[in-house]
């Protein structure tokens, strides 16, 4: 069986099929969110508002259906206002902004779409190589330097993490640097050490720059399910994440966990990632993405 | 974290049954209910939660499980057995070549853990039968790719065939079996670029390596935390080059991995290791009934039943 038709043509089909709202079709509605990864909780928390919308304002009519369920997520999403978005500039000295993550997701990609992306809007760009953990990571970011024609701060493999970002922050002050990007090894939220370590690297930063770092960016892999709220929950905890980078948006995946990640945690998405190429990155749009989500659903 | 409520209420939902002398149509609907909502908050796939969910019930229908002696523990045996099965029920291993060499090539999306599995491969075989492998970098894309390779072949002690990133990597492939050939390597691990299964170009791609290589075992690494998507990314790369098996990454993770049950379930392709952290020797041979607990977020679900 294929299953490759969009989420909006599934709700479709769920909204052709409608005859009533009964069990059957909450059933189908649930699982029509949680196909795109929206999660059991927050599929339920809107599949429940509809019953209760149902009882007590006779939402009746599949038209009157679809939109409650539309409205649901956008409200969930409540298209922020624009500042939300952009990262926040340091005013007073190099913008400092760190890059954390599970292994893969695209921290280090993501990093050499970014710091190209504002190298050409004409800021002094560094990065600092602090994965000095995975194998061929210091390599990895150095080739995007040079492609993004960008200055980086390394040291050898295996070097302390902590050493390169106080080097880079350091470097950053002195040189009049205007935006500092540090990349980390991926890791894992329930490794207590490395998470302590990622903790540590953020404390180094606020010490020698007060009110830095001025964004960390937690990178969450848009194929991931709902791993992705535990990710959020125990990254969160060791440092104050300001949004969230949604890569490989380009595959088919909904990523509709940052749906749930923005009811349970609060954490706005900032950036998506569409691909591999160094212009493959993309401010995030709200009300794109959750209308994206019912492609085919609304007409434009 | 995000699941304890649920598998919380599906143990006490299973506490509750395995008391019963008798369990009624309710009592199987909510228990039915639980294991469902269970089972999509670990992230299997609904279509595969669905054709579970009917399978599992028409069993305890036909075994008349809801008049037999102690219905409750039958109904979550039957949920054991059945995923346990579903998964693949033993372990099993690499396929091997009659003549050496023996091609393992890997495939799958982006970031899964491809390159790293290569190495905890490649020294896992040679602690197990001190294989002399040929690794061939054959992703010419991601920056640093090669060196990554060939790190971690510093790392196991495995040489590392390349032809830097201007090279087609389905020449690189043939040139490198090539030197396997000639230096008698028993094994050759193709490392591939991560892609979408949606990216007809590089599927082609790994279709003519498929072609030239005729790899005894085609592995798709597969990141145990992938969401619902699961299934078309298996389907996709399945479909392109009918794989031979599954290997099932970062498990060490606090994922309950239910993307393990949907691979196995569209593709029919057995899942033959996990990965269990980012060091050389964190490989583990795939546990279906270990797999299984994990999914339902239970310590051992059989433990259910045996505690009477
Ligand atoms: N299709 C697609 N691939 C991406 C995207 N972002 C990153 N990738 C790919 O995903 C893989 C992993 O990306 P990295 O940037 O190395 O990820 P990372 O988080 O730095 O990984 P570690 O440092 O190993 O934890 C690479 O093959 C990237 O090219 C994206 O938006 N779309
Ligand atoms: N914790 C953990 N990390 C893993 C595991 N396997 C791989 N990784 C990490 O996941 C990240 C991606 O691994 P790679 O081996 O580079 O993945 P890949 O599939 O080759 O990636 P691309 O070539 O970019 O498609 C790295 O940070 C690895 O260290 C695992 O089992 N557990
Ligand atoms: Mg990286
Ligand atoms: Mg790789």
């Amino acid at each position: 069986a294929k299953s490759r038709s969009s989420f909006g043509q599934k709700l479709n089909q769920l909204f052709a099929n409608f005859r009533s709202v009964d069990e059957d079709f909450f059933e189908d509605l649930e699982d029509t969110l949680i196909e795109s990864d929206v999660g059991v909780k927050t599929a339920m928390e809107i599949s429940d508002q509809l019953r209760e919308a149902v009882k007590l304002e006779n939402v009746k009519g599949s038209k009157d259906v679809q939109n409650f369920v539309i409205q649901k997520l956008v409200e969930i999403y409540d298209a922020p206002d624009n500042s939300e978005n952009e990262l926040k500039l340091n005013t007073d000295g190099p913008t400092v902004i760190l890059f954390i993550g599970v292994n893969g997701a695209g921290k280090t990609t993501t990093i050499g779409k970014m710091a190209n992306k504002y190298r050409e809007s004409g800021k002094r760009v560094l990065v600092a190589a602090a994965d000095t953990f995975r194998a061929g990571a210091i390599q990895q970011l150095d080739e995007w330097a040079k492609r993004d024609q960008v200055d980086i701060v390394k040291k050898e493999e295996g070097s302390d993490p902590a050493s390169v970002v106080f080097d880079a922050v350091k470097k950053a002050k002195d040189d009049n640097y205007d935006i500092l990007f540090i990349d980390t090894a991926g890791r894992l939220q329930n490794k207590v050490n490395l998470m302590n370590e990622l903790a540590k690297m953020n404390k180094i930063i606020t010490r020698e720059i007060p009110g830095a770092p001025q964004e960390v960016l937690l990178v969450v892999d848009a194929t991931v399910g709902q791993n992705a709220l535990n990710q959020a929950k125990m990254f969160k905890e060791v440092a104050d994440i300001s949004g969230i980078v949604l890569t490989k948006l380009d595959g088919t995946a909904r990523g509709g966990i940052v749906i749930s990640i923005k009811n349970e945690i609060g954490i706005p998405v900032k950036y998506v990632g569409l691909g591999e190429k160094v212009s493959d990155l993309q401010e995030f749009n709200p009300e794109k993405f959750v209308y994206g989500l019912f492609k085919g659903l609304i007409k434009e | 974290m995000a699941f304890e409520g649920l598998s919380e209420k599906l143990q006490d939902t299973f506490k509750k049954l395995r008391g019963k002398g008798k369990i009624s149509e309710a009592d199987l609907r909510e228990t039915m209910r639980d294991i469902r909502l269970a089972l999509l908050d670990a992230d299997v796939n609904f279509t595969v939660v669905r054709n579970f969910i009917k399978s599992v019930q028409s069993k305890a229908k036909g075994e008349s499980v809801l008049e037999g002696l102690n219905p409750g523990q039958q109904i979550i045996k039957i949920v054991n057995d059945e995923l346990t099965e579903m998964m693949g029920g033993e372990a099993t291993t690499l396929k091997k070549s009659e003549k050496i060499p023996t091609i393992i090539m890997m495939a799958g999306l982006q970031g899964a853990g491809k390159t790293t599995t290569v190495g905890k491969l490649a020294k896992r075989l040679k602690e197990e039968e001190n294989a002399r492998p040929l690794m061939i970098a054959a992703d010419i894309y991601r920056p640093a790719a090669i060196e990554q390779l060939q790190q971690v072949g510093n790392q196991v002690d495995v040489p590392v065939f390349e032809e830097g990133t201007d090279v087609d990597p389905v020449k690189i492939v043939e040139d490198g079996l090539a030197q396997a050939r000639e230096n008698k390597n028993d094994y050759v691990f193709i490392d591939t670029a991560g892609r979408l299964q949606i990216d007809e170009k590089l599927m082609d791609e790994l279709k003519n390596i498929k072609e030239v290589a005729k790899p005894t075992d085609i592995l798709l690494v597969v990141d145990a935390m992938t969401g619902q998507n699961a299934v078309n990314t298996a389907e996709g790369f399945n479909d392109a080059l009918d794989i031979t098996g599954v290997v099932l990454t970062k498990l060490d993770g606090d994922t309950r991995g239910g993307a393990a049950l949907s691979i196995k379930a569209v593709t029919g392709k057995p899942i033959l290791y996990t990965g269990q952290g980012e060091k050389m020797d964190n490989l583990d041979i795939f546990h279906p009934d270990r797999m299984a607990s994990r999914i339902l977020g239970m310590g051992d679900v059989l433990s259910f039943v045996e505690k009477t």
